[in-house]
């Protein structure tokens, strides 16, 4: 559990967050300069908020009513930053093991040669990093946050410097860590695809405030945060089961909680569970069954709501067995369609515009 | 050109007080840039304005100050001698003593600069490692400052071999315990004839100060490069 209220005024800028998350790894999600950074540096105690409180697991990091206020190297919070910052006089190995030598011998709990392995650094060790490419660096980072034994670990965009394919590779890694290392861990990230990958509470942050907070599953279905989020785009999150792989089409089926949707490049096996975000301007509504079409997901559904999302657009909420589907369509073609509540639909998506958006989740 | 016995005892004198000035120098001015670099405190400015006193101030005053608190009437002076049998008045300690305070400014200043240039981020990094403030300043910021560190230590080991009024006000100009070379120049261009004999020991101290600096330089960037951890440290 993260419990955070804390206010903070910074001349022009002023922070002002309170939320509570229950998840094991929450997201802090929002464009730059909405406070993200500034929030994680409070958790970290790098920075000192004028008054709140500060809860990671019932431990009390900060209480400026109760003057509690305990320094950054006794918060034993593991954190990953934008830049790797590594030392760079010191190897792999050293700096590796700076915190690892720092931690009380009775709460070590991670492993250095199990670090090693599961981030595969062993043949960095002996290196300097001033030798290692981006994507090393930011691995090192991490297994050396996590060997300074922290109660909770805290990333802050830690592949914002890494090319497309380092992203996706780094991103596999976190994955592993956060099935292995079972502590809290806060994620701050302005890509909804690594939110949707990686989190299960998400907590969306505006101009230094709380926009939203929520499981991702809410949080990502509302279509209303656009405005205050800017680069969040609305959509919905299904949690889904692969229930079969055809690898000469490189397509896979996925079984959700109302239907089954086809996908196409998953990388994921038959069984695995899946979380896949749909982008409402990817979901078309039609009054009849097609035929002879070339999109691969027809659900059928049930109107829950229209509601005007700006001048032009609509979004409306399509129950489809037990979930919620987002669409956004024109205020002309909703008009012309008379969409209204409790109308049956078909909702069509295309299988190529889940692609990279249904990705292993082991939740 | 070879050196005569005298000639090796001024410079061997020299070496010696400007080795003591800035071997015990070096642990303070680390501490004093620290303190400049990395921390705020009330009366910073004033303190700052002390550290660097001695670079504006004619040496023969600090000289005639040294004199005053640490000759042997002197209270500081006559207290340090009764309790601990440390005399500075009229020995070579005294010259290290005066050349240490001259050369303290110098020192600081290059250790400071290179302090607040190492990144304050890395710092951060350690903290929330687990490190304390002092073990963040012994095993980050000081290593990846040692280039300003090693420069700063041979600036004033240089400044040292060439210091004059402080010495001489402090501790006369004694052969064989305070006559370094400064001082001995001074001394054969006073007398009738001694002119050659100035003219060696001035080159003498060029070649010298000189060795000093590229020293300085060859040891910085070898430590640079080994902070860095690049090609050049193999």
């Amino acid at each position: 559990m993260l419990r955070v209220d804390v206010e903070r005024d910074l001349g022009a800028f002023r922070m002002r967050v309170s939320f509570e998350t229950h998840g094991r790894v929450t997201a802090l999600f929002g464009r730059s300069g909405s406070g993200k950074t500034s929030l994680v540096n409070a958790i970290a105690g790098l920075t000192r908020p004028d008054r709140g409180r500060i809860e990671i697991d019932a431990q009390v990091l900060f209480d400026s009513a109760g003057g509690i206020d305990r320094p950054v190297e006794r918060r034993r919070l593991g954190y990953v930053f934008q830049e790797a910052r590594l030392f760079p006089h010191y190897s792999v190995r050293r700096n590796l093991m700076y915190g690892r030598d720092l931690a009380p011998p009775a709460e070590r709990y991670v492993d250095f040669d199990h670090i090693v392995e599961l981030l595969g650094l062993a043949h960095l060790l002996a290196r300097r990093p001033g030798e290692l490419s981006g994507g090393e660096k930011q691995r090192v980072a991490i297994g050396r946050a996590l060997l300074s034994q922290p109660r909770a670990l805290l990333l802050d965009e830690p592949l914002a410097s890494l090319d497309a394919q380092r992203k996706d590779e780094i991103l596999g890694y976190i994955e592993r860590m956060r099935d292995d290392v079972r502590i809290p861990i806060v994620y701050v990230s302005h890509a909804v695809e690594e939110v949707v990958r990686l989190a299960d509470w998400v907590v969306v942050m505006s101009a230094g405030a709380v926009a939203a907070a929520g499981t991702v599953e809410e949080v990502m279905g509302r279509t209303d945060l656009g405005a205050a989020a800017d680069v969040f785009e609305g959509g919905s999150v299904i949690d889904a089961r692969v229930v079969a792989q055809d690898p000469a089409y490189d397509i896979a089926t996925l079984a959700f909680e109302g239907g089954t949707l086809v996908a196409t490049h998953t990388g994921a096996a038959v069984g695995e569970p899946v979380r896949v975000r749909i982008r409402a301007r990817d979901v078309s509504l039609a009054l009849e069954a097609p035929r002879s079409i070339s999109i691969q997901n027809v659900l059928r559904g049930r109107i829950a709501a229209v509601r005007t999302l700006r001048k032009g657009v609509v979004d409306v909420a399509v129950a489809v067995g037990a979930v919620t589907l987002r669409s956004s369509v024109t205020q002309r073609a909703a008009d012309q369609l008379a969409l209204e509540m409790g109308q049956p639909v078909f909702a069509l998506v295309k299988a190529v515009s889940l692609d990279r958006r249904a990705v292993p989740y082991a939740g | 050109m070879s050196l005569t016995p005298d000639e090796w005892e001024v410079l061997r004198l020299s070496l010696k007080v400007a080795l003591w000035s800035a071997a015990a120098s070096l642990p303070p001015a680390v501490a004093v840039a620290y303190l400049l670099a990395r921390t705020r405190f009330a009366g910073k400015s004033l303190f700052d304005a002390l550290v660097h006193l001695p670079l504006v101030l004619p040496p023969v005053v600090i000289g005639y100050f040294l004199l005053l608190t640490l000759g042997r009437t002197a209270p500081v002076g006559a207290f340090l001698e009764q309790h601990f049998g440390i005399v500075f008045a009229f020995r070579w300690t005294g010259a290290a003593l005066a050349c240490a305070v001259m050369g303290f400014p110098l020192m600081v200043r290059a250790m400071r600069l290179s302090i607040e240039a190492v990144d304050e981020r890395l710092e951060a990094a350690a903290r929330t490692l687990g490190a304390g403030r002092l073990r963040v300043a012994a095993t980050i910021t000081l290593p990846l400052a040692l280039p300003g560190i090693i420069i700063g230590t041979l600036l004033s080991f240089a400044r040292s071999l060439g210091e004059f009024g402080a010495t001489i006000t402090f501790v006369s100009n004694i052969p064989g315990e305070t006559r370094t070379l400064p001082l001995a120049i001074f001394t054969y261009t006073q007398v009738p004839g001694g002119d050659a004999q100035a003219m060696r020991l001035s080159l003498i101290s060029i070649a010298v100060s000189l060795a000093a600096l590229l020293a300085s330089e060859v040891l910085a960037r070898r430590a640079t490069a080994a902070t860095k951890g690049s090609d050049a440290t193999r």
